[in-house]
């Protein structure tokens, strides 16, 4: 059994590396990759799970770190826009003009790159249903459609 | 930012995870069993929850389970609404789960969670009600099966200290023919004006509904009132609306007078979907 | 005419910061020594304070200091100074901050700010703007003539919740009714709405020993804040530092001066150290500015051929608890009442208001998009009265050179740009010519609207922006501005410029994304959709000024009159002959003779600009030039209605702006389109609800909604250019332009499609399904 009675070290798997990490068990993974490890690529936008500012990959799903402890982290493979090697979709959000204040974008990358992994051939609908989980307050969302259209296009399937 | 402090413990078995709750509540630290944890962790910053600690329940092998076993569909309580969705067993249930919250929390929202959390909409919930399905408990007095609709009446009622580890779905509901509504005020991505789920059984349509009264139900009356082909379907459906258990919600989501006019129109076009 | 840099989509200087998470923003750093504070809020709208119970707190593990409203009394504001930072004696909005805790770690602070206790005896509540000039209103503010006025031109009023009013007397209002064929009026509501910009509001402060303040903080107003933080704090300007990173949106919500306030009286508590306050997000949105709620009455008179010859207009702008910035949006709504029609007699009546509300600041257009709504609701009222369409009823009436503004301001193809020619465009982008209503399907309506805008600034007459070129010894070109990058591309915009005059590849133009008040030039504030047009002209006064330098420096190298070179490509050649030339780096740091001896040194190019010619507006008659141009467009929607349920959908947004010249087209495509989405947010979802306490019920973005992907309709952007001759390249402001009319385009639309008229914000289903069901009782 895996417990954590108080403020403790943990051990993350964070973008191909075990890092320790000191948290209190009711700290949120969020908490833990920006205060903790500097790993401020993950935004908190409103630290309830209703903005996906703070979304990462956890086993390849987007996940908000906010809805997460970082305890419940141990285990698993944390993925953070830092940790991403030069895909496609930040070309695209580049060359889309996909974002503006860039607040969002890590979020929404983090859950593009999701989708993109577990569903290359992901039609419209899917497309939303996914996104619709960032808030975006800048762009009209139709140039991170684009941005992600033109990456789900060029996959090979 | 949790403003307090509690343990955590994430127990590799049922028994484990029911001896500890004892232990913990002897304790006097008010434990809290812990699926995706979504709304401990949102009501814990609000210092809306009040707990010393929490057992994850996502390491106990029969919470993980979702798979067809003799006659019955098996998801595990610690299953998440996106794991339903992508597998796709029971479409009526991926398509109710898909709708609550938004597409990244459902990668952490379990069926369990959603049915035992505090947010009273509980949606995934329907589709169980409709099937009157199974529910697998494990608690300090062993485990225990019961029908969902004695464990879900206004509320979840189980005895301190058990947990759900299961619900077996009878398989021959699974695929029967369905409906799905969701209404919201505007925002997709929002609590329900309304949600209805609708099987066909074979025998008859079964409704269960979210965000018209203070908690989700299936209403005997109501489906009966639904289900009397006596009647042409917009005075089926006025009857039923007239048998709801309590008085129309009224609320941000909607008033209660077009909550009404938006039920009667939804009932209507799922009667003649459906038949019945 | 060729251009190098102007008019192309440039990929803004800092993307790839951006989308790889390396772009920081205030709260993104830590720091062991920092220290976190946590606020305290008012649960009560309207009461005063009995007592604060902070013992509890104080003895909390972790905690450093606790305070409360007597630690430091000011009063603040921008216009008026009616708020303390903290509250004082008594509190007058659900949400108002009234202590704040400070601990090593924020969890610490949180929970100790869960320990304050504070005690109230509640006073009757003013619930909008129409109960606050109520005879016998509840008074917000006792004394709102005796408060000291931070700018001369506002005028409260004794002994009422009106903490200004501002007038247009223009023309002869009599003989306008006399001349009208037809009379409309109508009503109109918005509500307090919140930005919702993505970073939620942090501010981080420590002082030296030495008595400097040193503040990091998202915001859109380094310079004010400075400002204010020197004044309130008796310091000089330059010992009070003020960093402003990159901001993660802002929408006017950034533009006043609050957790400044905040954070430096919490550093004072702790002896100086370093504490940042980062508020959540509930707070960002019960606690601290947000957008104005608006009451309006419109009547207007015109001729039977539909030309408008009366208007009378009040508008009631509910500001909240503090005036802020309420008393200047009062005047923007003023200044630009008519909307962009010519109208020759018009009275209006501006009054700003207190409510037992979350006060209010900027916010995206700055009180005109509030104002258009009723407007372009009213226009299409009165073309209904006169069986006209409602496009060729603002065609006919659109303003033109030679009309002046309400504030009698001469308009000249210049200044006020095509507003012909964007109702044009529009009508063709939209499909006007296949009728504003059709039946597609059971129960489905296809309905068409437009509306028309117009906006100028509002800036104080003096407000001003500088810009410094450096270059470097390679013969690139540093510029430093103090236009803050809060997300519309303004640094690249800016470079953009540069690059233009330099005749330089934009590559080797490097932006400073951050500003600091230490070192940046100044800038007035990032606001207004101005910072192209004031920055951008002060950045080619300093391109002037270092081509000058290079030119008489490569005069010297190359051996005649300066006057005998040009630029081209970053290089320096002769007139006659330009193969021969010389590289910029080979003069940037001065120019090295063969013997190696060297004159002149390094280039600094310095630039400024301030607004011309402006002038505040008369208190009888509103008389005055409060802004330098008019940036005028059209906008239309096309929307389709289920009547079976009155959900709608909304399928393609238009606008059609007169850019002057733009700069950075897919930028300013894409400013367009996000204020449009913006727009339409508050068209169909967005409130701030108060419940019967006037307690704000949805403060979390799961009950305050904001448009999300796959809801948005096709959006389609267009341009007129016609050259604003005062602005770079022609430019005029652009960045708040799409949300002025798109609510008024989509309700004058359903309006149509439902038949009923809908005057207020936001529109829900249950909202049209209300009025049909009314019209038919």
């Amino acid at each position: 059994m895996l417990q954590m009675i108080d403020e403790g070290l943990i051990e993350l798997n964070i973008n191909g590396e075990t890092r320790k990490v000191l948290v209190r068990p009711a700290d949120t993974l969020l908490f833990a990759l920006r205060e903790r490890l500097g790993l401020t690529g993950a935004k908190p936008g409103c630290e309830n799970g209703d903005c996906g500012a703070c979304t990462i990959l956890l086993d390849g799903w987007p996940v908000k770190s906010c809805l997460m402890l970082a305890v419940e982290a141990v285990g698993h493979q944390i993925t953070t826009i830092e940790g991403l090697e030069n895909p496609p979709i930040q070309q695209a959000f580049v060359e889309k003009f996909a974002f503006q204040c860039g607040y969002c974008t890590p979020g929404f990358i983090m859950n593009c790159q999701g989708l993109i992994n577990n569903h290359p051939e992901a039609d419209e609908a899917t497309i939303n249903e996914w996104l619709q989980s960032n808030i975006c307050r800048c762009t009209s969302y139709q140039e991170i459609t684009a941005a992600i259209k033109s990456v789900l296009q060029k996959n090979p399937a | 930012m949790i403003p307090f402090d509690f343990s955590y413990y994430r127990p590799d078995s049922a028994g484990e995870a029911v001896a500890l709750f004892q232990d913990l509540d002897a304790q006097g630290k008010k434990p809290l069993y812990y699926g995706g944890g979504t709304e401990i962790i949102s009501m814990g910053r609000h210092n809306n929850v009040d707990t010393g600690a929490v057992i994850d329940i996502k390491s106990i092998p029969e919470c993980g389970v979702q798979e067809f076993q003799d006659d019955s569909l098996v998801i595990g309580a610690g299953v998440t609404l996106t794991q339903i969705h992508e597998a796709n067993l029971f479409p009526l249930l991926a398509q109710a789960g898909a709708r609550v919250a938004d597409h990244t929390t459902q990668n952490k929202i379990t069926l369990g969670g959603n049915m035992c959390g505090s947010i009273v909409y509980r949606e995934s919930l329907l589709p169980l009600l409709l099937t009157d399905c199974e529910v697998i408990i494990a608690g300090p007095g062993g485990n225990r099966n019961a029908p969902v609709n004695d464990i879900f009446d206004k509320q979840v009622q189980l005895n301190r200290g058990e947990v759900i580890l299961q619900y077996r779905i009878p398989k021959s509901l699974v695929n029967s023919p369905h409906v799905h509504v969701k209404r919201t005020k505007s925002e997709k991505i929002s609590y329900p004006l309304l949600t209805i789920c609708a099987l066909n059984s074979g025998q008859q349509v079964r409704f269960a509904f979210s965000g018209l009264c203070g908690y989700p139900f299936r209403s005997k009356e109501m489906e009966q009132a639904l289900n009397d082909t006596s009647r042409p379907a917009d005075e089926r459906a006025d009857h039923a609306i007239s048998q709801l258990p309590e008085p129309m919600a009224d609320n941000l989501e909607s008033s209660a007078a077009y909550r009404q006019f938006v039920l009667k129109g939804s009932l209507v076009s799922i009667l003649n979907e459906l038949g019945g | 005419m060729q251009f190098l840099a102007v008019g192309k989509s440039v990929i803004r200087k800092e993307a790839w910061e951006k989308v790889t998470g390396q772009a920081k923003y205030t709260a993104d750093i830590s720091s062991p020594e920092l220290l976190y504070g946590v606020i305290v809020t008012s649960t009560c709208a309207h009461g005063n304070i009995k007592q604060i119970d902070i013992e509890t707190a104080r003895s909390m593990p972790g905690v450093r200091a606790v305070i409360t409203g007597d630690y430091y009394p000011i009063l603040t504001g921008s216009v008026i100074k009616d708020r303390p930072p903290l509250a004082s004696g008594k509190v007058r909005y659900y949400g108002e901050p009234v202590a704040v805790v400070v601990a090593d770690t924020e969890a610490e602070a949180a929970a100790a700010a869960l320990q304050v206790k504070v005690s109230y005896e509640e006073l009757p509540t003013v619930n909008s703007p129409a109960e606050a000039i109520k005879a016998n209103a509840p008074l917000l503010h006792e004394f709102v003539d005796q408060y000291q006025k931070s700018i001369p031109e506002v005028y409260p009023q004794a002994n009422s919740n009106v903490v200004h009013h501002v007038k247009i007397r223009k023309g002869d209002l009599n003989k306008g009714w006399e001349d009208a064929e037809v009379v409309v009026e109508g009503s109109f509501t918005l509500p307090m709405s919140d930005h919702i910009a993505m970073e939620t509001r942090n501010a981080m402060a420590h002082i030296l020993s030495d008595g400097k303040i040193i503040i990091r903080t998202s915001s859109q107003a380094p310079f004010p804040v400075r400002k204010m933080i020197s004044e309130q704090f008796g310091r000089d300007l330059g010992d009070v530092i003020v960093h402003v990173p990159l901001v993660g949106g802002a929408f006017g919500g950034k533009a006043s001066v609050e957790l400044e306030y905040l954070a430096v009286l919490a550093s004072q508590a702790v002896g100086g150290r370093k504490v940042i306050i980062s508020i959540s997000r509930e707070q960002d949105i019960a606690s601290f500015p947000v957008k104005i709620a608006l009451e309006a009455r419109i009547k207007l008179g015109a001729r039977r051929d539909g030309t408008l010859t009366a208007g009378e207009y009040t508008y009631l702008v509910g500001t909240g608890a503090y005036a802020e910035s309420g008393p200047r949006m009062a005047n923007a709504m003023a200044m630009s009442c008519t909307g962009p029609y010519k109208l020759d007699n018009v009275w209006c009546d501006a009054l700003c208001v207190y409510t037992n509300h979350t006060y209010a600041t900027a916010f995206r257009g700055f009180g005109h998009g509030s104002m258009t709504f009723a407007v372009e609701r009213m226009m299409d009222k009165l073309a209904a009265a006169l069986k006209m369409d409602p496009v060729q009823i603002r065609r006919k009436n659109a303003v033109k050179p030679g009309d002046t503004t309400p504030t009698q301001v001469e308009l000249t193809e210049s200044n006020l740009g095509n507003l012909q020619a964007c109702i044009d465009k529009a009508e063709t982008l939209i499909n006007w010519e296949q009728g504003q209503v059709q039946y597609v399907g059971e129960n489905k309506i296809l309905a068409r609207g437009v509306a028309c805008f117009w906006k100028t600034s509002s800036s104080p007459t003096d407000a001003l922006a500088s810009a410094v070129v450096t270059f470097n010894s390679d013969g690139s070109a540093n510029l430093q501005v103090g236009a803050v990058e809060i997300g519309p591309s303004t640094k690249t915009t800016l470079a953009q410029i540069l690059a233009e005059k330099l005749s330089l590849d934009i590559s080797r133009i490097h932006v400073e994304m951050e500003v600091d008040t230490g070192h940046s030039p100044h800038h007035w504030k990032t606001v207004a959709s101005m910072s192209t047009f004031m920055v951008g002209r002060a950045v080619e006064e300093a391109a002037d000024d270092a081509l000058k330098q290079l030119l008489s420096l490569a005069a010297i190298a190359m051996v005649c009159a300066p006057e005998d070179l040009m630029v081209e490509n970053g290089r320096i050649a002769y007139k006659d002959n330009p193969q021969e030339y010389i590289e910029f780096a080979d003069i940037a740091h001065g120019y090295k003779h063969a013997n190696g001896s060297t004159v002149g040194s390094q280039v600094i190019g310095r630039g400024s600009f301030v607004m011309p010619h402006l002038s505040p507006m008369d208190q009888e008659t509103g008389k005055g030039k409060p802004g330098p141009y008019q940036t005028p467009g059209a906008q239309a929607v096309e929307v389709e209605l289920n009547t079976a349920d009155y959900t709608y959908r909304i399928l393609k947004a238009v606008t059609v702006l007169d850019a002057g010249r733009v700069i950075n087209p897919k930028a300013a495509q894409g400013l367009v389109m996000g204020a449009m989405s913006m727009g339409l947010g508050l068209a169909t979802r967005e409130e701030l609800v108060f419940n019967q306490k006037q307690e704000l019920s949805n403060t979390s973005l799961r009950t305050y909604k904001v448009m999300h992907i796959g809801q948005q309709p096709e959006y389609i952007v267009d341009w007129v250019e016609t050259p604003n001759k005062a602005g770079p390249y022609g430019a005029r402001g652009l960045a708040e332009h799409g949300i002025l009319g798109i609510h008024a385009a989509l309700l004058n639309a359903l309006s149509k499609a439902a038949g009923v008229e809908l005057d207020q914000l936001p529109v829900y289903a249950e909202t049209i399904w209300k009025k049909v069901e009314e019209g038919r009782s």
